[in-house]
């Protein structure tokens, strides 16, 4: 089956600056695509063009097989899109954001109600129709707007920073909406900073530096494949621990030293942590856990700020 | 040689922006008319009372109380000779304050265009729905001052049918205008300029208050490129003087300006846009 969405060498540049340079990935159907990467990576650019919102440079990007700036409407027609920002139109209530945007897509009044009620039950704000905007917490809004999204029924929803600044209540309740979503055969494409948000949801992700693509799989390959799969952390260890914890780097994969901490990645966790008992160090500062996805993106994308 | 290689292109590219033919779907447009409808419905009792007071205001301080004071003026009595030009800045003062603070507030500030922009609506649907609803003010504004100034009896003419159309081809224009300039500005600051520099001038000086025709022959000449000095003799032709020949040839005028610059805050638009 042709891909949702597929871009071959896309690039954007606004005047000299390169944002997106040269980026090639296919999203499938039915799929939770998530794109991950720094401030500043290049995904909020893709999705802008993927949602036929900003011209492509350069390359070819097709959404539903179609080319996706010149064939916006019909694209967007299709696609729902949550922005990272409220727009909600602050000075009507919960349903009629719903039924104005409804019309935005030409869908009549007697299709948009019962559709907008149901879709108020979907993200459980039933009770909240008749709430003006400006009374709604921040994770309802978010639920609006993703209410607002559906209102087309669309194939292919995207979403820019879904759960940033909710509270976990509220964020866990979003997941659950997207999986949901994915299992009624919704393509989903987000972008997120939360690498645990990309493990629970994400089907496939790519993660994004400076305007490149650096690694593409399922969370699990994603991981397996660019760390050792096992970290154990020593957080300040005392500096008569400091020749001892050294040695060890003959033995493990990698060692990351933070000014708070040393992180050990290795292949076999429990035998690293028996050898760390031997060493003058209070065991509550060792802790073994598994490598997860942000060990991935912080060894690729760096520790240190990036704007 | 290099520098003007340079330029060249981007000038030419600017040129081709704001000639290009808008991507507009006139059902697309609508649904944002629909919107600020909806809108407005919430709202509409707070907003419309105002509407009748300022006529009022305009017509009792100036026509009957300056007037007291005065000649005729060309024939007529004061209050009959503002009331028309009072008619057609109504309408300047309806689409402008549409297309320039409140646009500025939705585009900037709402995020109003973005969410529209995420559907099937192009950013020139949005921009053609706002001039539709500002003249939708204009002629909610104009008309309403009509009705007032009517029963004053200050309309001489049956050619007063034809103010309605008029009305909402002069709000047509200035929210073409004030559009226009909501596209290119960086700050909503920038409207202290409109306003003081341009539709107060123009409010002050085109004719509304006192006839052009004993000021100096440059003045003259300078108000015929006016907008507003040209739909005040459109609604003084229908209103007062009943003079079709004056008021189709004012009309012309204010049609080929609006239609002359209609695509240009469209793709003004555009380019502040869509990146």
């Amino acid at each position: 089956m042709a891909p949702v969405v597929r871009a071959r060498g896309l690039v954007k540049r606004y005047g000299s600056l390169e944002a997106v340079r040269g980026i090639d990935f296919e999203v499938h159907r039915s799929e939770c695509f998530g794109f991950l990467g720094p401030n500043g990576a290049g995904k909020t650019t893709t999705m802008r063009m993927i949602s036929c919102v900003s011209p492509p440079t350069a390359g070819e990007l097709k959404v539903f097989g179609m080319p996706a700036w010149a064939a916006g409407r019909a694209v967007r027609r299709r696609t729902g899109v949550v922005p990272q920002e409220n727009n909600l139109d602050e000075e009507v209530s919960v349903l009629e954001n719903l039924l104005i945007y409804a019309r935005y897509f030409d869908i009549p009044p007697r299709v948009s109600r019962p559709r907008a009620e149901s879709l108020l039950r979907f993200v459980a704000l039933e009770d909240k129709a008749d709430w003006p905007i400006p009374r709604l917490s921040g994770g309802m809004k978010r639920r609006l707007l993703i209410a607002r999204a559906l209102m087309n029924e669309p194939d292919l929803l995207i979403l820019d920073e879904p759960t940033t600044g909710l509270d976990p209540q509220a964020r866990h309740l979003v997941w659950e909406k997207l999986r949901s979503l994915r299992r009624e055969g919704v393509t989903l494409l987000l972008t997120t900073h939360y690498m645990e948000e990309a493990h629970q949801l994400c089907d496939r992700l790519v993660i994004m530096h400076e305007g490149r693509i650096l690694v593409e799989g399922s969370p699990r390959e994603v991981v397996a494949r660019h760390t050792a799969p096992f970290v154990v952390e020593v957080f300040e260890p005392p500096p008569e621990s400091l020749p001892g914890l050294a040695a060890l780097e003959a033995v493990v994969e990698r060692v990351e030293r933070l000014p708070d901490r040393w992180l050990f990645y290795a292949q076999d966790g429990e035998a690293l942590l028996a050898k760390t008992r031997s060493l003058p160090l209070d065991p509550a500062s060792v802790w073994l856990r598994g490598a997860t996805l942000e060990d991935v993106f912080l060894a690729l994308t760096g520790r240190g700020l990036l704007e | 040689m290099s520098r003007t290689a340079t330029v060249a292109p981007a000038r030419r590219s600017l040129l081709r922006d704001l000639l290009r033919v808008p991507d507009v779907r006139l059902r697309s447009a609508w649904h944002l008319w629909e919107r600020n409808a909806a809108i407005y419905r919430r709202t509409y009792r707070m907003n419309l009372l105002p509407n009748f007071f300022e006529p009022l205001l305009y017509l009792l301080a100036m026509g009957l109380g300056l007037g007291a004071y005065l000649a005729r003026i060309q024939g007529f009595e004061y209050i009959d000779f503002i009331a028309p030009g009072l008619v057609a800045t109504a309408a300047m003062f309806g689409a402008s304050f549409e297309v320039t603070y409140n646009c500025f507030v939705k585009m900037q500030f709402g995020r109003v265009y973005d969410a529209a922009m995420a559907t099937p609506l192009t950013v020139e649907d949005v921009g053609l729905g706002e001039l539709l609803w500002a003249t939708t003010r204009a002629l909610v504004y104009g008309v309403v001052f009509l009705a007032i100034a009517a029963a004053f009896g200050t309309v001489h003419s049956w050619w007063a049918l034809l103010a309605p159309l008029s009305v909402a081809l002069v709000g047509m224009m200035f929210a073409v205008i004030g559009l226009t300039f909501t596209a290119v500005i960086p700050l909503i600051d920038y409207y202290s300029f409109y306003w003081t520099l341009w539709i107060t001038p123009m409010f002050l000086f085109s004719g509304v208050f006192f006839p052009l025709d004993r000021l100096p022959g440059w003045v003259q000449a300078v108000a015929w490129f006016v907008p507003l000095h040209q739909a005040v003799n459109l609604m003084r032709a229908l209103l007062l003087t009943g003079d079709p020949g004056a008021a189709g040839a004012a009309a012309l005028w204010v049609g080929a300006v609006t239609a002359g610059l209609f695509v240009l805050p469209l793709n003004l638009l555009r380019r502040r846009l869509v990146r």
